[in-house]
């Protein structure tokens, strides 16, 4: 297989795995220090120290999953699901680190009871091979809607 | 209109009318929102001349701007012209002066009349011109600062800021205090998340001691679990101060809450003491402490950070969270719907880590990915649909009704009762005297 169909493949996991709720499997998808980072804007360069919509170690992570399978999660009682497209798949970069960076966009449709969302922008991996696999040691997560007023909140991973 | 406010509020219980009927609404707007103080911004804000943040004042589009002397002035965001909007976007500069998008009016950054293009040929003999003062923006009759923290009204008389605020000022001196400068500065990100429910629902839950340990289970247990984890593999280590701030949910179980107190002041304003992780003894808060000592001196340090407060409602619109340097403001769009702004500050002086201890709040909590709010907003939903069913009339504030101690117009919550419901029914008994106008 191709780099470049073997990077689409894993991306399409990502998101499948958000899409069917599969929350350790796609906690798993991060190396051990791995981020996902969301910033508010675009202009935005570390997800150190600075306000952010996201910006979560595997250890936050795992706070948000444990949360939302809580019984007592009140939030998530209601029917919500996702449905994620990812597409526009360009490898950027290729470090001599064997570290690849990947840009990509995605739109994401939520349902929460009868309530539509729309969310859309880029993705933005830096991905790095361990035995034979994947591993996301930064999903940088810049959403077109970041600025605009939240109606409701996120409450898991876009 | 008058004698209906007074059968609305009972002293233990309300009716829910109060959070449903939009005429209500549009009267808490005229006589509360459009009439009391309104926190507009942070004079940090709008650092340079023209800068300009929009604020919502009641039903009111206003804009805050900074004029070239410093000052600061609240305009109505409308061209006297044919009312069209002078500023379309959230945020900006205007340059040295307002330009109308439409037809070229022009405008001091005060509101005054700058000009009309070919005015001597196209109003000679009319009533418009420069001295008309209908050719000027509107200004909010009244602006004022506390601490660099902006406020305006829109009513041409009524107490000024400080008496409006009363006690509540707290909240702005133990911020700022909290500085080795003496003051704080804004951090330049706004989150914004909509609540579908009434203002007032928003307001009751900031000090309802009572709900945090029922609404925020889910989070508190999680962040425990993770939080003894990482201690665990740490061995001597411990997780940072943030899981704490989340653990507290589930380790401060409900009857502990009643350990805490609300102080309730005229106006509707209120104060929750008592903060989760006060004072630690931690690397970066004993190197801040240092700081702060060979600034003010140890008995001046000493008062500073024994100031122990959760939460300050200033009513009928400002959180604050002043020990982490954050606040929200709400914004009724309408009825059952209400925009919260969410900004954090950086005390001046300190040193990065005490940022960063705000900041974790900021993210965690407050953002719109929140690890917290979620559930609020959930409770806060289902409590306005509720509202709505005719299986009952009334909302109830009767926890430790009658046990709650009154000393110089200050209702404290009794010994060992700080799920009292006096904050709700202290709010309401200011909304009922504004309601009458």
């Amino acid at each position: 297989m191709d780099l470049q169909h073997q990077v689409e493949q894993f991306l399409y996991r990502q998101a499948d795995l958000l899409d069917r709720k599969q929350w350790q499997d796609w906690i798993d998808l991060f190396t051990p220090d791995g981020i996902y980072w969301m910033p508010p804007d675009a202009t935005y360069q570390t997800w150190d120290g600075q306000p952010a919509i996201f910006a979560e170690d595997r250890n936050l992570m795992t706070v948000r999953m444990k949360r939302v399978l809580h019984p007592d999660a009140w939030s998530q009682r209601p029917l919500w699901e996702t449905s994620h497209v990812v597409s526009n798949v360009v490898i950027e970069k290729k470090h001599k680190s064997g570290e690849i960076e990947v840009r990509s966009r995605f739109h994401m449709m939520e349902l929460r009871r009868d309530d539509v969302r729309h969310f859309a922008g880029a993705y933005s991996h830096r991905l790095v091979k361990v035995k034979n696999q994947f591993g996301i040691k930064l999903q940088r997560v810049d959403m077109t809607n970041a600025q605009a007023a939240y109606d409701y909140v996120l409450q898991v991973w876009v | 209109m008058e004698r209906d406010i007074v059968s609305l509020v009972e002293p233990d219980r309300v009716r829910r009318e109060v959070y449903t009927d939009p005429a209500l609404f549009d009267l808490e707007m005229r006589r509360i929102h459009e009439t009391v103080w309104i926190y507009c911004g942070h004079e940090t804000q709008v650092p340079r001349p023209g800068d300009y943040y929009a604020v919502q004042i009641g039903r009111q589009p206003m804009i805050m701007v900074r004029d070239k002397d410093g000052r600061i002035h609240v305009l109505y965001n409308r061209c006297p012209h044919r009312g069209n909007m002078m500023c379309g976007d959230r945020r900006g500069n205007t340059g040295g002066f307002f330009n109308c998008s439409y037809h070229g009016w022009t405008f001091q950054h005060d509101g005054g009349l700058r000009s009309i293009p070919m005015m001597e040929s196209g109003y000679e003999g009319t009533r418009f011109g420069r001295d008309n003062p209908d050719c000027s923006m509107k200004k909010a009759p009244r602006v004022e600062r506390y601490r660099g923290f902006v406020f305006a009204s829109l009513a041409a008389r009524g107490p000024s800021l400080l008496e409006f605020l009363g006690e509540s000022k707290i909240a702005f001196d133990d911020m700022c205090d909290r500085a080795p400068e003496g003051e704080v500065e804004i951090v330049p990100n706004c989150f914004r998340v909509i609540q579908h429910s009434n203002w007032k629902i928003f307001l009751e839950n900031q000090l309802d001691a009572l709900h945090p340990s029922v609404t925020h289970q889910s989070t508190g247990r999680a962040a425990h679990e993770v939080e003894q984890e990482i201690a665990r593999k740490a061995k001597k280590g411990t997780a940072p101060l943030s899981y704490h701030m989340l653990s507290a949910f589930a380790t401060v179980t409900v009857d502990k809450w009643d350990a805490f107190q609300t102080l309730n002041y005229p106006h509707g304003h209120c104060i929750l003491t008592g903060y989760m992780g006060l004072r630690p003894q931690d690397p970066d808060t004993l190197a801040y402490d240092k700081i702060m000592i060979k600034t003010y001196g140890q008995k001046r340090f000493e008062e500073i950070v024994g100031v122990n407060i959760h939460h300050v409602l200033i009513y009928p619109g400002l959180s604050v969270q002043s020990a982490l340097q954050q606040l929200r403001a709400i914004r009724p769009l309408g009825v059952d719907r209400t925009l919260t702004e969410i900004w954090h500050f950086r005390l001046k002086g300190a040193p990065e880590p005490i940022y960063r201890r705000s900041l974790a709040y900021y993210n965690l909590v407050n953002s719109p990915a929140t690890l917290v709010n979620a559930d609020d907003l959930e409770n806060f939903w289902k409590c306005h649909q509720g509202l709505a069913s005719d299986g009952g009339d009334w909302v109830t504030f009767g926890r430790h009704l009658g046990r709650d101690i009154e000393k110089n117009g200050v209702v404290e919550t009794g010994p060992n009762m700080g799920t009292s419901e006096a904050p709700m029914r202290n709010q309401m008994k200011a909304w009922v005297q504004y309601m009458q106008g």
